[in-house]
């Protein structure tokens, strides 16, 4: 009864995979024949590109900036969502919502935001006198990088707030009600009473985000391309345009294989996340 | 519950006020910018609200005319419903068995990790070899093309979801209909799929906004109206040379109805699938 699946697995991911590790290792462009087996040339210039370690500095920014982000607002807004006040259910309905929304349209959005002509934020910078006059958010080096992480943030700090709130709530009132009469201090209390409880969830979540912060494409494609000047290009972005732009296959696939080898470690960290919560539920 | 001192409850409701707003906000401006002119838009100050409100953007993108926005936008929106109701089909048709599989026999649990650990590859690592492929069959620029490529991501995801929810259906019941001489494809059929039904729900409609969501491969195996899915006209919108704003917004919040939507209805089944195993990032 596994055979579908192993099968649907081997034919769209395992034979890919296994054309990639030897494309890899040729000069093959995107078209036409296989091209000529250069052995592991692809894999030295990828590695001494200057193209290469900008993307993968880029990449690993917004993977860390980003993740570490969403992390501490994440864990914030579900110690909040965790106390009683009244549009509670209703404000973590809302929590879904960033998340809900389809990434290319979240990057359009935060796209208009930026504007340099119209923007509402620089209207809102302007209009509340931070800012003399308007900017180009994305269009200046540093500034887009710091724009982008905004929107990706904004975008997926909730489900770590989410993930963290069901964690919160399977501590027992008993717990959490001690600690107040024991006269804990709210970082003590969050330290040692909240945050065992959240540990293993919040792993889980955090595995997961840099793992798909590592590959991120869609958003950096919508909002800057990688522009301006390449600070925003990320390692997929880069094996884009290496090879569909300028076709150059065999070397794009090296540069894709070592992020997938990155991405691998990270994925069997998460591997072992999941499997240690999963006995322990 | 425990009582709080005063200064206690303002503080949580300051910071769940700040919550509510920055959440909103942003969905706020995309729906104010979809409904404004296009004077309001580019009017310096900028009007937050509109003088007037103008829907005519929404007629324009819904209804069909010779090469008018609307009839490329139609045309992505079906074949972003093509494309992804086709993948989630099939991948249910070879997920379900997978993960019944699984569920039941222990000894095959490696599969599952081996779903996850393929859905965890970075799409870059595989898309050179799908798209000789696709071109070697002519199925790029091709609905039924790219659904089979969608599999890649669908199938293991769905395997891995549903595998939970056939946990959830208990052993014994399947072993007395067994007893009593019923054939495994019976009992799958009448008794097991209609307990998990729920599961299976959704499991679909997470694979179907997975699908929804996707843009990278559709970026570069569609081409123009027979196959370009939402995704990818939302982003050509976005960084084409349209200087009417609220045209983009529009079609953003087009594109994020149905997954919003989904995600409401799903609040339960997501917190809850995301601790075991994460859902999408």
């Amino acid at each position: 009864m596994l055979l579908p699946l192993l099968a649907v697995i081997v034919a769209v991911i395992g034979w890919p995979l296994i054309n990639t590790v030897g494309l890899s290792f040729t000069d093959a462009g995107l078209v036409g024949t296989g091209g000529n087996l250069v052995g592991l040339a692809n894999y030295a210039r990828a590695l001494r590109s200057a193209a290469f370690s900008g993307a993968f500095v880029n990449t690993a920014l917004f993977a860390f900036v980003s993740v570490a982000a969403e992390m501490v607002l994440g864990v914030l807004a579900a110690l909040l969502l965790d106390q009683e006040f009244r549009g509670r259910t209703m404000l973590r309905a809302l929590m879904i919502l960033p998340w809900a929304l389809p990434t290319i349209v979240n990057a359009t959005l935060w796209r208009l935001i930026y504007n340099p002509e119209y923007g509402a934020l620089n209207a809102l910078l302007t209009q509340a006198g931070l800012i003399p006059t308007y900017r180009s958010w994305l269009g200046e080096p540093g500034a887009a990088m710091v724009s982008i992480i905004v929107a990706d943030v904004w975008k997926n700090f909730p489900l770590v707030a989410l993930i963290g709130l069901a964690a919160l709530q399977t501590v027992p009132a008993d717990i959490k009600a001690a600690s107040i009469v024991d006269g804990a201090g709210a970082f003590s209390r969050f330290r040692f009473v909240l945050l065992p409880y959240m540990a293993g969830p919040l792993m889980v979540a955090l595995v997961l985000r840099t793992i798909e912060a590592f590959k991120v494409f869609d958003i950096i494609w919508v909002m800057t391309r990688g522009g301006p000047a390449d600070t925003t290009r990320t390692l997929s972005i880069l094996i884009y345009q290496e090879a569909f732009s300028f076709g150059r296959a065999g070397s794009g696939a090296s540069m894709a294989l070592i992020v997938t080898l990155i991405v691998t470690l990270l994925a069997a960290v998460y591997i072992a996340a999941i499997r240690r919560n999963t006995l322990r539920a | 519950m425990e009582r709080r001192p005063p200064v206690q409850t303002i503080l949580v409701y300051a910071a769940a006020a700040v919550l509510a707003l920055a959440i909103l906000a942003p969905f706020a401006w995309l729906v104010v910018m979809s409904i404004s002119s296009a004077s309001d838009l580019s009017s310096l100050p900028l009007h937050w609200l509109p003088q007037t409100l103008d829907f005519s953007r929404y007629v324009k993108l819904l209804t069909v005319a010779q090469h008018s926005a609307g009839e490329a936008f139609l045309s992505s929106l079906r074949n972003s419903l093509e494309v992804s109701g086709m993948a989630v089909l099939g991948a249910l048709v070879v997920g379900i068995p997978a993960a019944w599989a699984v569920s039941r026999h222990r000894q095959v649990g490696w599969s599952i990790y081996l779903a996850i650990g393929s859905y965890m590859l970075p799409a870059v690592a595989l898309s050179v070899p799908l798209y000789k492929g696709l071109h070697a069959l002519g199925l790029l620029n091709n609905v039924f093309g790219l659904a089979g490529v969608y599999l890649s991501i669908l199938a293991p995801f769905t395997a891995w979801l549903l595998k939970s929810g056939f946990d959830g259906v208990p052993r014994e019941i399947e072993s007395a209909a067994m007893i009593d001489g019923a054939r495994l494809d019976q009992i799958l059929r009448r008794l097991t799929l209609p307990l998990a039904a729920p599961a299976v729900t959704t499991a679909a409609l997470f694979a179907l906004m997975v699908g929804w969501d996707e843009f990278f491969y559709a970026l570069l195996f569609t081409s123009d109206e027979r196959a370009k899915t939402l995704t990818v006209a939302v982003a050509d919108l976005a960084g084409g040379r349209i200087t009417d704003y609220g045209l983009i917004a529009t079609a953003g919040v087009l594109a994020a109805l149905p997954p919003v939507i989904i995600g409401m209805v799903l609040q339960r089944a997501l917190v809850a699938g995301l601790t075991q195993g994460g859902v999408k990032g």
